[in-house]
């Protein structure tokens, strides 16, 4: 101990302890230097070398690029009236994900905007069903002062975002509902598909149906972007640069505006739909298929009671009967199946005597007079639409002249049209029955197939283009694009003067003695022809067809064309449950005679309209506010559904009972008003 | 001294001076930018500041060294007292508090604790006599002296003065020629006791800014926020910077804190990599001048006191730009001369005051002839 105390004196000193100040300074002051050099060194690491990324993420901070939504194309209809169109206006979208409290920054914007409970609902119900980061709408269609008021309180409601946009709008409503489709924000299934950022900006809309979603890529044009300065809390402090959007291209249908409208509204409170073609071109002037839905309200978003309703109504409104109807076209058939029998070499002067009724096998096929028609030839089995004629000569010559001759008119056809689905029907032969459902041919499925019913199913757009091909002879193939090229159609190689002989007879069933007098055009110089058609739903022990239950009547068909001597326009017309063809042939009429004389045409339909209760819109208005005030809010809660899959799954599922009753024998050749047998109770809806 | 300029202004330390004023005056500009364009509220408030703390240092020089050596441990006990006085205000208060309120003057006693520290510790070692110094007379006295006010500074919490205090006490020990082995010895325990500190001693949120600065990008928009948008500030500022007035990130409000903490990424953003090294290459002049102050002192306490009020100044430096640029975790610590604050001028313009003073004392002492 006392040797090491000896030792540290000897070595510790005022001069021994400066020296090591001096040491030991050098080599603080050496960290010292050290560390700035260090200090240099990460600082020119970080503003030079890594300038390029520290660049970029200060830009990214301080830039914000919002995306400006392009006007959609137009889609226009033959005339370049706008079937679609878009309508400025000032809306409001919130995004869930920057809201702090949903529920009472949705409310302070009812109170704001005047929003009722129902709606307040279907957005709380959309916000939390909603992707989060993607806009959900609240309001559309706002005018300026309302707009301003949800504005200036914007720093007390975070993640609502007013703007200045564009909203589609569709004229005519629902009149064009089925064939335009309608507009919506992007679904989490079209994100994935397309992760582009423009699909989520608020306001931004993709085609969801019809027109709108085949041409989304023409139709949607290129974003515009907007480079907004902006502080670290969102502020913004001013507009850096802005590119305008650039609209979308329209689309020429070839689709007639006014006619489109006419047939919609003609149809009235039936379910059905209108097809008119037009001859000479192949252009489709109408495809009218009501009741309907209005893409005005779908493309502003539709809640979920509309959407209810819409689902809920047995008239299908959400189905384009047009494309996805399947229908037994009845005796609409006869003319195809006439020609079948002249171009297989039977003469239109053979006759058949009708006694109301005719045995094929076991069974007695009747006629729809069961008073018969006594001698009937071709023609008159035609006009008169005697079922006998038909039973009769098609045992003889058999089915599958029938069926080619189907095929070659477009029955059972799928065209070559821009729309999301065409169900084709059915065209039965031989084969296609032993394929189908592994059994033999019978008579009475011939006997059954020449007026029309048992397995046949067809569209209305194929009895259009029937119609065309039968007026013109002529390979006639319909097109929705209106692209200016002329229209080149082949001959359908008919021999002989066997068109005359069915135009003729098409004549007399409204301009003769045959079963549609009523069809008569009301214009002097204009004849138009045409064949009634009635399709059985139900078995006659069920219902007679004409009176009951909606779902049991008749389906009345109509397919006619004008003028007469010189075919300009083709016509199908298919009302769903409408009684008989009764139903059909008045709105055909009508429909046409708007084609010659419109004013005439549309007096007509005032008249009808009053008894109605107004446009479809305004009905529909009323059904609507029915339907809250029945359901209240409370109503359960329902998928959209509107995938064409699943209505053809539904189709064929409808479609299935058939072979099972016609082979239980149930097809006993009742009679109708020109019908007679029906295989199947419910092979049409 | 040339005939031309009179002597009381060729005997002022302009080496050190014209380093200081440009430095401020440079911070006044950033300041300005920080504040929008505008000299309210940050860049006069700085210039002022500035301006009379620069007397009080001038009259600070004035003060002879035995008043200063008289007056050594009075201060401590003085200072000691006020972070007493204000851990009691802050339980009787209810909550913690780092300053008292005397009238229009707001005292902060945990900053007046580092220069203080480093006056007392050079105080005590200049008295000690040689043969004590490597025995326990000279670590029990001077470990208790630092300890007090590290703990008193902790309680309140304020980790990084507690560790500005210690840093300056530990400089004075080193600098008092202390046995080597004692701070080895006591830099193997530290860093076995670190990760026990750590768990025990610190607080859940000063736990996290470490984690932070470990890995600033778990967590971007939280507590990485600051670091990255700090390295964001200094990187995009490239060689020359965006330009006087041009920062985004410090306009915009990304970056937090433009005007204390992180006035250097503010600066850097506007002024490049060339700013930067013309703020280093400042307090490089600075810091060399305190070195010669303190080597060229004649006695142990001038170059005690000297050494560590360099080493003061030093660790603020070091740890703010550290902490800018993503070296060390955050800890609140401004950048001396140049952010926007009264507490951290007064402490670095006291020991710029106490190394101008050291400096004076030595300047007589070789005038007098009394050493060489």
């Amino acid at each position: 101990m006392r040797r090491k105390r000896q030792r540290a004196r000897a070595i510790v000193s005022p001069a021994t302890l400066s020296n090591s100040f001096d040491r030991r300074s050098f080599v603080i002051a050496g960290v010292q230097g050290g560390l700035g050099v260090l200090l240099a060194a990460r600082m020119g690491y970080l503003s030079i070398f890594e300038n390029a990324k520290y660049k970029t993420e200060a830009e990214s901070n301080r830039v914000n690029l919002s995306l400006i939504p392009p006007r959609r194309g137009w889609i226009l209809d033959r005339n370049g009236v706008p079937l679609a169109s878009n309508r400025a206006d000032f809306r409001v979208d919130v995004i869930p994900d920057r809201m702090r409290d949903a529920e009472a920054e949705i409310g302070e914007l009812a109170t704001l905007l005047s929003l009722d409970k129902v709606k307040v609902d279907e957005i709380l119900d959309k916000v939390e069903k909603s992707r989060g980061f993607a806009p959900v709408e609240v309001a559309s269609g706002l005018d300026y002062d309302q707009f301003a008021a949800v504005s200036v309180r914007l720093p007390d409601l975070p993640g609502v975002v007013p703007q200045r946009g564009f909203s589609r709008f569709y004229p005519t409503g629902p009149s064009v509902g089925h064939l335009v489709g309608y507009v919506g924000a992007p679904s989490r299934e079209e994100y994935e598909r397309e992760p582009k950022p423009l699909l989520l900006t608020p306001g931004f809309k993709v085609g969801k149906d019809g027109i709108e979603k085949q041409f989304e890529q023409e139709l949607r044009g290129m974003p515009g972007a907007r480079r907004v300065e902006v502080t670290a809390t969102g502020r913004r402090v001013r507009d850096l640069e802005t590119r305008e959007d650039v609209p979308g291209h329209p689309v020429h249908l070839t689709i007639d505006g006014p006619l489109q409208d006419y047939a919609a509204r003609r149809i009235g409170l039936e379910s059905g739909s209108v097809v008119v073609i037009d001859c000479l071109t192949g252009d489709l002037l109408c495809m009218s298929s009501m009741p309907s839905f209005d893409p005005n309200s779908f493309s502003d978003g539709i809640g979920r009671l509309e959407y209810s309703m819409l689902s809920k109504n047995d008239r299908v409104p959400l189905r384009n009967k047009v494309l996805q109807g399947l229908y037994p076209p009845g005796s609409t058939v006869k003319p195809m199946v006439a020609m079948a029998f002249l171009e297989a070499g039977l003469s239109p002067d053979a006759t058949v005597t009708c006694n109301g009724g005719l045995r094929v096998g076991n069974r007695v096929f009747h006629c729809w007079n069961r008073r018969g028609h006594g001698s009937v030839n071709m023609a008159k089995g035609i006009y008169q639409s005697c079922d006998v004629y038909f039973y009769h000569f098609a045992q003889q010559l058999g089915m599958n002249v029938i069926s080619d001759m189907a095929r070659r008119c477009g029955l059972g056809q799928e065209f070559p049209l821009p729309v999301a689905s065409q169900f084709y029907g059915t065209v039965p032969d031989p084969e296609w029955k032993l394929k189908k459902y592994g059994r033999e041919w019978q008579a009475f499925d011939t006997v059954n197939a020449t007026i029309g019913q048992g397995y046949m199913l067809f569209n209305p757009l194929q009895l259009a283009v029937y119609a065309a091909r039968i007026a013109t002879g002529r390979t006639v193939m319909p097109r929705l694009i209106l692209d200016g090229k002329p229209s080149r159609f082949g001959s359908m190689n008919f021999h002989g003067d066997h068109v005359q002989i069915i135009q003729n007879a098409m004549s007399d069933v409204i301009n003769g003695p045959g079963t549609a007098g009523r069809a008569r055009l009301p214009i002097d110089d204009v004849l138009m022809a045409g064949k009634t058609g009635t399709a059985q739903v139900v078995s006659l022990g069920i219902s007679n067809g004409k009176t009951g239950p909606w779902k049991y009547r008749d389906h009345g068909l109509f397919i006619c064309f004008a003028p007469f001597d010189n075919p300009r326009y083709a016509c199908a017309v298919v009302i769903e449950h409408g009684g008989g063809s009764g139903s059909a042939y008045p709105i055909a009429r009508d429909v046409m005679t708007f084609l010659f004389d419109p004013a005439k045409a549309l007096d007509s339909l005032h008249s009808f309209e009053k008894q109605w209760g107004g446009k479809p819109a305004q009905r529909m208005a009323r059904q609507y506010a029915a339907f809250v005030g029945e359901m209240g809010i409370a109503v359960p809660e329902e998928t959209f559904n509107l995938d064409p899959r699943e209505s053809r799954a539904a189709a064929e599922a409808r479609a299935q009972p058939k072979s099972d009753a016609t082979n239980n024998g149930t097809a006993k050749g009742q009679t109708g008003e020109e019908v007679s047998s029906s295989a199947n109770p419910d092979n049409a809806t | 001294m040339s005939g031309i300029i009179p002597a009381p202004i060729s005997r002022q330390p302009w080496q050190m001076l014209i380093p200081l004023i440009a430095l401020v005056c440079f911070g006044g500009a950033v300041l300005y930018s920080a504040g929008g364009g505008h000299v309210q509220p940050y860049a006069l408030s700085h210039l002022v500041r500035f301006s009379v703390f620069l007397v009080v240092a001038s009259v600070m020089t004035l003060v002879s060294k035995d008043v200063v050596q008289l007056l050594a441990y009075p201060a401590y006990i003085v200072v000691l007292l006020l972070l007493v006085a204000v851990e009691a205000v802050g339980a009787i208060g209810g909550g913690s508090q780092r300053w008292i309120n005397l009238g229009p003057l707001v005292l902060q006693p945990s900053e007046l604790m580092k220069p203080v520290i480093v006056l007392v510790l050079a105080r005590f070692y200049a008295s000690l006599p040689s043969g004590m110094v490597p025995t326990w007379r000279s670590i029990v006295p001077a470990g208790a002296m630092i300890g007090m006010p590290m703990l008193l500074v902790l309680a309140q919490p304020d980790l990084g003065t507690a560790l500005a205090i210690g840093f300056g006490g530990v400089v004075v020990m080193f600098l008092a020629g202390l046995p080597l082995r004692w701070f080895i010895g006591g830099g193997i325990a530290g860093i076995i006791a670190a990760p026990v500190a750590f768990f025990v001693g610190l607080k859940p949120y000063q736990q996290k800014r470490v984690f932070t600065f470990l890995d600033p990008e778990s967590d971007p928009l939280g507590d990485g926020y600051h670091i990255t948008q700090s390295k964001i500030a200094i990187g995009s500022g490239g060689l020359s910077g965006k330009g006087f007035n041009n920062g985004s990130q410090s306009h915009l409000n990304y970056l937090p804190e433009p005007h204390t903490d992180f006035v250097f990424a503010t600066m850097a953003e506007e002024w490049g990599f060339i700013g930067g090294m013309f703020v280093l290459l400042m307090f490089f002049l600075i810091l060399r001048w305190g070195w010669k102050v303190a080597l060229s002192s004649q006695d142990r306490f001038s170059r005690l006191l000297a050494g560590g009020m360099v080493a003061t100044i030093f660790f603020y430096v070091a740890i703010n730009l550290m902490m800018v640029m993503g070296l060390a975790p955050v800890v609140g610590i401004p950048l001396p001369f140049m952010s926007h604050g009264g507490s951290s001028m007064m402490t670095n313009m006291i020991c710029i005051g106490t190394l101008m003073a050291i400096n004076r004392w030595t300047v007589k002492a070789g005038r007098s002839g009394l050493s060489t």
